[in-house]
């Protein structure tokens, strides 16, 4: 099956004088769609490697798989972050057969050509077998075709050209700022990750991500459980008139509401004990100083579920997470969880940080496994027939809330944008987020 | 008794009570499971590439203490805990049982028992095999059972959660 642009056309249905918006399910079921989406937005966008602090030191260095394809994200003993292919340049072998290290530099252990780690062709055995033709210097580990960060997030596109990746993120910036700015020294990932998968189509992740719709219904026994440990107004946070949604440009899209959870950045619960207040107060007062009021009430006592267009998901809630989502196949989807804290935290409030965080998030939580349920049920649903719509049209005749779709519409706009290579969607439904308060 | 029978003893007895524990949670009794723990418990999971990380330092797939056990267990209990409801089907083999000494963290009079499991899962036309070691630390029992658990630590061997996608199921 090939597709054309009516296909593509006809993928999304977008009147907004009607309030309606649908999706057909085939673009989540499909190979053809898939493949498509592979070249026009996988190789094009920017996609997310990895956080500078996973790379502290010059040597150190993580395998990472970006959109399929195998990167070494190193920090050269130069001091400068890269990024490369991790095949070598002789046969293709992997170079860097290890997760994560330090390395003083890469050797193919099939035939032990030797690159440094800033990518260089330093050692060939028996070298003099080669003709003068070859030439070591045009044969260094291939680097990503662009590489760019943002407050410590790496972003790489295989795209030789394009927009900046500052342009390219738009409206998320200043979401990105506001989780950012919690750390007075920034953010860094803490060891362990949660490597998990999902037999569904990988938007169905993205759209779950940012779905507020789905927390009171599918979360019920979570916020039971919050509600037996004296809390019980947590899922009502979702629905009060402060939790909004908004598209905030070129695909990404936040749910911003009052936390309905205990935070790990000043929002103390009865669960994290009498003992914890002190501390959690003094956090706060501290980003109240630093950040002024408005802003640090925003970091402390509200959430966001960011989405960085294609499939970088920043979470602000009970844990602060980065999870990314891999398609496999159509109907198959690798994620993987990581833990942001801020440098420098006391041990007891990273307890504190990593109960919730574990709690709710990631495959062993007492939530995220009823999402990988909903999504793989929706998967299997849709073989009920091949030619059916999904609904997405909550909020259109409203300022959008969080309970609202409009941040999925978001995402799907962009998505159809980009596979009709017309460029970034209009993104002209609703406001835009008032401008975060800036330090006075 | 001789030192060997001693020993055969001491671990006769911890399997007996590590098979009861299996039978109990393959039965979905979760309830009488959750009442072979201590009050000071601890039920913890550390993260498939970080398998020696103290999940309070760390991020990992678990970390219950007493309350959140309760609250895991009431979730499954629960017909909304859709993941795993309908139950799915399930058996645990424990195997390896291995009581140890001089085992760090280990309190006077508590025994440190380490095991291997293999629990097979079945659930909506999948099946899901998930195994790895088991680290306990068993405190002196009472006339309801031969022991309590203090800790229950399981590091899975798998290196990712693929393709199971959860830990959904109590280990």
């Amino acid at each position: 099956m090939t597709l054309d642009t009516q296909d593509l056309q006809d993928a999304v249905v977008d009147d907004r004088e009607r309030g309606i918006f649908r999706v057909k399910r085939t673009t989540m079921t499909t190979d053809a769609m898939w493949q498509l989406e592979r070249k026009r937005i996988f190789d094009r966008c920017w996609l997310y490697v990895g956080h500078d602090s996973e790379i502290a030191e010059p040597g150190d260095f993580v395998r990472r798989k970006v959109a399929g394809r195998p990167l070494v994200f190193v920090r050269g003993r130069d001091g400068e972050v890269r990024a490369f292919f991790n095949s070598c340049t002789h046969r293709g072998a992997r170079v860097c057969r290890q997760d994560k290290g330090n390395a003083k530099s890469f050797q193919c252990f099939y035939h032990a050509w030797t690159f440094s780690t800033e990518g260089k062709l330093v050692g060939i055995p028996d070298k003099e077998g080669y003709s003068p033709g070859l030439d070591p210097s045009e044969l260094g580990l291939r680097p990503v075709p662009r590489l760019s960060c943002y407050r410590d997030l790496w972003f790489m596109s295989f795209a030789s050209e394009g927009e900046s990746l500052v342009d390219y993120l738009a409206g998320a910036k200043e979401y990105i700022d506001l989780v950012a700015d919690q750390g007075r020294d920034g953010l860094h990932v803490l060891p362990g990750t949660h490597q998990y998968a999902c037999n569904a189509n990988w938007k169905l992740m993205v759209e779950n991500s940012v779905d507020g719709y789905h927390g009171a219904p599918l979360h019920h026994t979570y916020f039971a459980f919050l509600a037996s440990q004296g809390d019980d107004d947590g899922a009502k946070q979702l629905r009060s008139s402060e939790a909004r949604a908004y598209d905030l440009g070129n695909g990404h899209a936040v749910v911003d509401y009052p936390a309905p959870f205990p935070r790990p950045v000043a929002r103390w619960h009865p669960i994290h004990g009498d003992e914890a207040k002190h501390e959690i107060d003094g956090i706060r007062a501290e980003l109240v100083d630093r950040c002024g009021e408005e802003r640090a009430h925003r970091m402390a006592e509200t959430c966001r579920n960011l989405l960085i267009y294609p499939n970088l998901l920043l979470l602000d809630v009970a844990g602060l997470t980065l999870r990314t989502v891999w398609p496999v196949r159509p109907d198959s989807m690798e994620l993987t969880g990581y833990a942001l804290a801020p440098r420098g935290e006391s041990a007891a409030q990273t307890r504190r940080r990593l109960e919730g965080f574990n709690l709710f998030l990631g495959p062993g939580g007492l939530a995220t496994p009823d999402d990988i349920e909903a999504l793989e049920a929706c998967q299997e649903g849709f073989a009920a027939t091949a030619e059916d719509y999904s609904d997405m049209s909550r909020g259109m005749h409203r300022d959008a809330a969080t309970v609202d779709e409009l941040q999925m519409r978001a995402f799907w706009r962009e998505w159809q944008s980009n596979m009709l290579e017309t460029g970034h969607a209009a993104h002209d439904e609703g406001p835009r987020p008032a401008p975060a308060g800036v330090a006075s | 008794m001789s030192a060997v029978a001693e020993a055969l003893l001491s671990r006769l007895a911890v399997e007996e009570f590590l098979f009861h524990e299996a039978a109990l949670l393959d039965a979905w009794q979760l309830e009488d499971w959750l009442a072979l723990f201590t009050e000071d418990c601890r039920y913890s999971i550390p993260a498939t590439d970080l398998p020696d990380g103290d999940p309070r330092e760390t991020l990992g797939l678990v970390d219950d203490d007493r309350p959140r056990l309760r609250g895991r267990v009431e979730r499954l209990s629960s017909a909304k805990a859709y993941r795993e409801f309908p139950w799915s089907r399930t058996t645990r083999m424990v195997s390896n049982v291995r009581v140890l000494e001089d085992a760090p963290d280990t309190l006077p009079g508590d025994l440190a028992v380490a095991a291997t499991f293999a629990v097979w899962r079945y659930r909506n036309g999948d099946e899901q095999v998930l195994v790895g070691a088991l680290e306990y630390r068993l405190a002196p029992g009472d006339d309801a059972a031969a022991f309590r658990i203090r800790s229950k630590r399981i590091v899975l061997t798998a290196e990712a959660l693929r393709p199971h996608g959860t830990v959904s199921i109590i280990l």
